[in-house]
């Protein structure tokens, strides 16, 4: 199949993000103490669970990135021509899930559609019954008998070959680590399990264990059933949820690549020179604070709103379109939510000011430009990052809010909000519609409790102030642990390098 | 004391400005009055004669910034950014799309926005609290670490679930109060006990966190220690001393959002259908009502001013190290 690649505005962005996080980890790497919090990040249970979940999020979210305009068949020859339509790599890969479009509303696993219709039979006479699906389990000859035990069938055979893929995983983790350490293959391996090793590649495996049994269960289903049902037109909600993924990272890590600008240069402005540049730039930012954030951000998405509706030149294709109003709502976000920030990095820069070492550097003549960004910005960094992941789930749940209010997301960019918000209206419906909303609300508790999770880990690793306290709590929850374990020899693994 | 007040209050005042200048470029200079009569008459049939008479009806057909026809103060005055701003420290808002005043709207809304927010408030508090101090009693047992659990959990839940799941379980399972509406008088209890439940549980989460962070700190004091060298029981160590120091960051953090309970909640309001300033703004949104917008923003701008003051007052009051010079 031929294509076009395409590649919108967040696109290229996200592209610009993944390359910065790949350079910030080489450099984090090549040096020790960068590399040591993030290593104690790495012992945090509960950060690498919620690590593996974030992982196998982003994975969908990236594949979801990569756009791209399929080639029409004509048959004049001549020229190749592109569809209009824009689609992501994800589409084309679950192509049957996005083309598999019933009537209306379905129930997950439903046989039948969720409304009656009125049926003409060949030999005359109607009746009002509900009708078999177009899709969903259209391989059965009888849904009442067959559909429990084909669906059964399909999940345990899906979450068989997940679990051989998890096996493989873990062995070839295990043997990695095996030939690092030189130790041999079962002893590393029952290490794994007993959770001996530095870094606990037990909670890792555990919750790995369980994203791909789930997937491999979805994947076996989803090609004749529409797992989490189907919405009002008749799309598919668990190719929807899946693709939600998407538009919420792109918030949640877009908004805060157009904060750190301000943020960071503002911030450190204002605490490094004072004096008047202090008083103007603290005037700035306690007025956009004293805004009530939902307002602000309404009355500018509302503007936005104008503005594109009064420009429509600009906007070659329907996607793009939506693609520049994520763009514009991420904007928005990052220019109304940098003061925090901003307050923080003043205030910290005002106390490293004073210290010693950037007084000698002044004396021996280093410019200011040189103090700010080799002697300044490194030491703050701790303060950006945990203020970036713990912002991270804040902004993916409030686009679902500022999706109801009306200002978030464009109604045909699929996300956690809009997904929401039309199903909000079937609530009144009787009996009720329920699955949409809750697959909604399941994806995004899973995306932000592993957020949650990770930031905490993050903020427990960089942050000076909770060492002290998590460090007790650790060493107390060590000396349990050990206790039984003591005769069982130390075993020495990646995390546990010498320093 | 008093000297410090009125500086705080002259120093609210440039703020203020700023805000106004801010909202005055979002809503007149990124979009013309042009663009947003086009807007809202339909962008593709609008006469020009239609577009001057939207705008001649908001008063929006004079200058942006600068009137050079007119002579003297009336070069400033006669403007749009004078007469729509000026107007508005005056709490004059003017008129919205549907012909009413906007004043009138916001004062008799506050008060059902203050029946939901006021309770939502006080019981929060006093429940956070409850919950973060038992927690730390507990510290370091399985009753802190669930709880932690719990915490988070609770956090990473959507608000709209909160609500969503609220009526669906309370009011159309069970029947025990109705989904949405508000009455006069007692008779809006039975309509607020919902909505009130569901913002005190979708607080929970972050702010029990928070307090139970803020009580630990506390606990590390050296104050504290002495006070177990002492050797009094830890209750006492806890509710007698802990307690009192602790309530100080958290009362002048909740003293900060006091003032803006005047505005209600957005999402609750409209889900509930009470109608407050909340739903007025989302309605106001939705309908693209730019006037009763630019009136929220500054009113919540101006409650806001006014929550930093108290807060800081709040401070001398209750921490009398703090002197205010």
């Amino acid at each position: 199949m031929s294509f076009k690649p395409v590649i919108l505005w967040t696109d290229a962005l996200v592209y610009l993000l993944v390359a910065a996080l790949i350079l910030f980890a080489w450099h984090v790497r090549r040096n020790e103490h960068l590399w040591a919090p993030w290593r104690r990040v790495g012992h945090s249970a509960s950060g690498m669970a919620a690590l593996t979940v974030l992982v196998f999020f982003v994975i969908i979210g990236l594949l979801d990135t990569v756009h791209l305009r399929p080639a029409v068949e004509n048959n004049s020859g001549g020229e190749t021509a592109y569809s209009v339509e824009v689609l992501s790599l994800f589409d084309v890969i679950a192509t049957p899930l996005r083309t598999q479009v019933e009537k209306t509303y379905s129930a997950p696993f439903a046989a039948y559609l969720y409304a009656r219709e009125t049926i003409e039979h060949p030999g005359g006479g109607q009746t009002r019954e509900f009708p078999r699906l177009k899709f969903g389990a259209a391989h059965l000859q009888d849904p009442e008998t067959q559909l429990v035990t084909d669906i059964a069938w399909r999940a345990a055979a899906g979450g068989g070959l997940g679990l051989f893929f998890w096996c493989l995983a873990v062995a070839s983790l295990a043997l990695l680590l095996a030939r690092r350490s030189g130790e041999a293959f079962l002893s590393m391996l029952s290490a794994i399990r007993r959770g001996a090793t530095a870094i606990p590649w037990n909670a890792a495996c555990i919750t790995l264990a369980l994203i791909l049994v789930m997937c491999g269960a979805a994947l076996a289903l989803c090609g004749s059933y529409h797992i989490l049902g189907t919405d009002k037109v008749g799309q598919d909600v668990f190719y929807q949820s899946l693709k939600s993924i998407r538009t919420g990272l792109v918030i949640g890590t877009l908004t805060t690549l157009m904060m750190l600008p301000f943020a960071l240069l503002l911030g450190i402005t204002a605490g490094y020179f004072r004096g008047w540049v202090d008083d103007v730039i603290q005037y700035l930012y306690t007025t956009l604070s004293s805004i009530p954030g939902v307002l602000l951000i309404a009355a500018a998405v509302l503007m936005t709103q104008v503005y594109m509706e009064t420009h429509p030149e600009l906007f070659d294709t329907v996607a793009s379109r939506a693609d520049l109003r994520l763009l514009f709502l991420c904007i928005i976000l990052g220019v109304t939510s940098w003061t925090g920030l901003c307050r923080l990095l003043r205030g910290e820069t005002l106390k490293l000011r004073e210290m010693e070492y950037i007084q000698a550097a002044h004396a021996f003549g280093v410019s200011h430009w040189r103090i700010l960004s080799r002697h300044i910005l490194p030491n703050v960094m701790h303060i950006v990052l945990i203020t970036t992941v713990m912002d991270f789930s804040g902004l993916v749940l409030a686009e679902a809010v500022l999706s109801y209010v009306g200002v978030g997301v464009d109604p045909s960019t699929i996300s956690f909000g809009t997904m929401i918000n039309a199903a909000r209206l079937e609530m009144a419906r009787d009996p009720m519609v329920w699955w949409s909303l809750l697959a909604a609300f399941s994806f995004m508790f899973a995306l932000v409790l592993s957020a949650n999770l990770f930031a905490d880990a993050v903020q427990n690793a960089f942050d000076p102030r909770v060492k002290t306290l998590s460090a007790r709590v650790g060493a107390l929850r060590r000396k349990r642990r050990e206790e039984p374990e003591a005769k069982s020899s130390p075993t020495r693994t990646e995390g546990s390098l010498p320093s | 004391m008093l000297n410090y007040i009125i500086r705080r209050v002259l120093y609210a005042i440039p703020i203020l400005i700023g805000v106004n200048l801010i909202t005055f470029t979002l809503f007149f200079v990124v979009n013309t009055p042009d663009d947003m009569a086009r807007m809202q008459l339909g962008i593709k049939r609008v006469t020009p004669e239609a577009i001057a008479k939207w705008k001649q009806e908001r008063g929006y057909d004079k200058p942006l910034m600068f009137s050079s026809s007119d002579e003297g103060f009336a070069k400033l005055t006669n403007t749009i950014f004078f007469e729509k701003s000026a107007a508005m420290f005056a709490f004059r808002f003017g008129r919205a799309d549907d012909g009413r005043d906007i004043a009138y709207e916001i004062k008799s809304r506050m008060v059902p926005s203050l029946a939901i927010a006021l309770p939502v408030f006080l019981l929060g508090l006093g429940v956070y609290i409850v919950f973060a101090l038992i927690m730390v009693f507990f510290r370091a047992t399985y009753v802190d670490f669930w709880g932690v659990v719990l915490c988070v959990a609770l956090m990473s839940i959507s608000s709209l679930f909160y609500i969503i799941a609220g009526q669906f379980l309370i009011s159309k399972l069970w029947h025990l109060v109705p989904i949405s509406g508000y009455g006069q008088g007692l008779d809006a209890a039975k309509f607020l006990v919902l909505p009130v439940i569901i913002g005190v549980i979708s607080g929970a989460g972050a702010n029990t966190r928070w307090y139970r962070t803020l009580f630990l700190e506390e606990m590390g004091k050296d104050y504290v220690r002495t006070a177990r060298a002492k050797g009094l029981p830890e209750s006492i160590v806890l509710f007698g001393h802990v307690l009192r120091n602790a309530m100080i960051p958290i009362l002048t953090g909740a003293v900060v959002v006091i003032p803006l309970l005047f505005l209600g909640s957005l999402i609750a309001e409209s889900f509930f259908g009470i109608p407050g300033l909340g739903s007025y703004t989302i309605d106001a949104i939705n309908s693209q009502d730019f006037a009763v917008v630019r009136a929220m923003v500054f009113l919540g701008s101006l409650l806001y001013i006014v929550g930093l003051i108290l807060t800081d007052i709040s401070y001398t009051l209750v921490d009398p190290r703090i002197r205010l010079e």
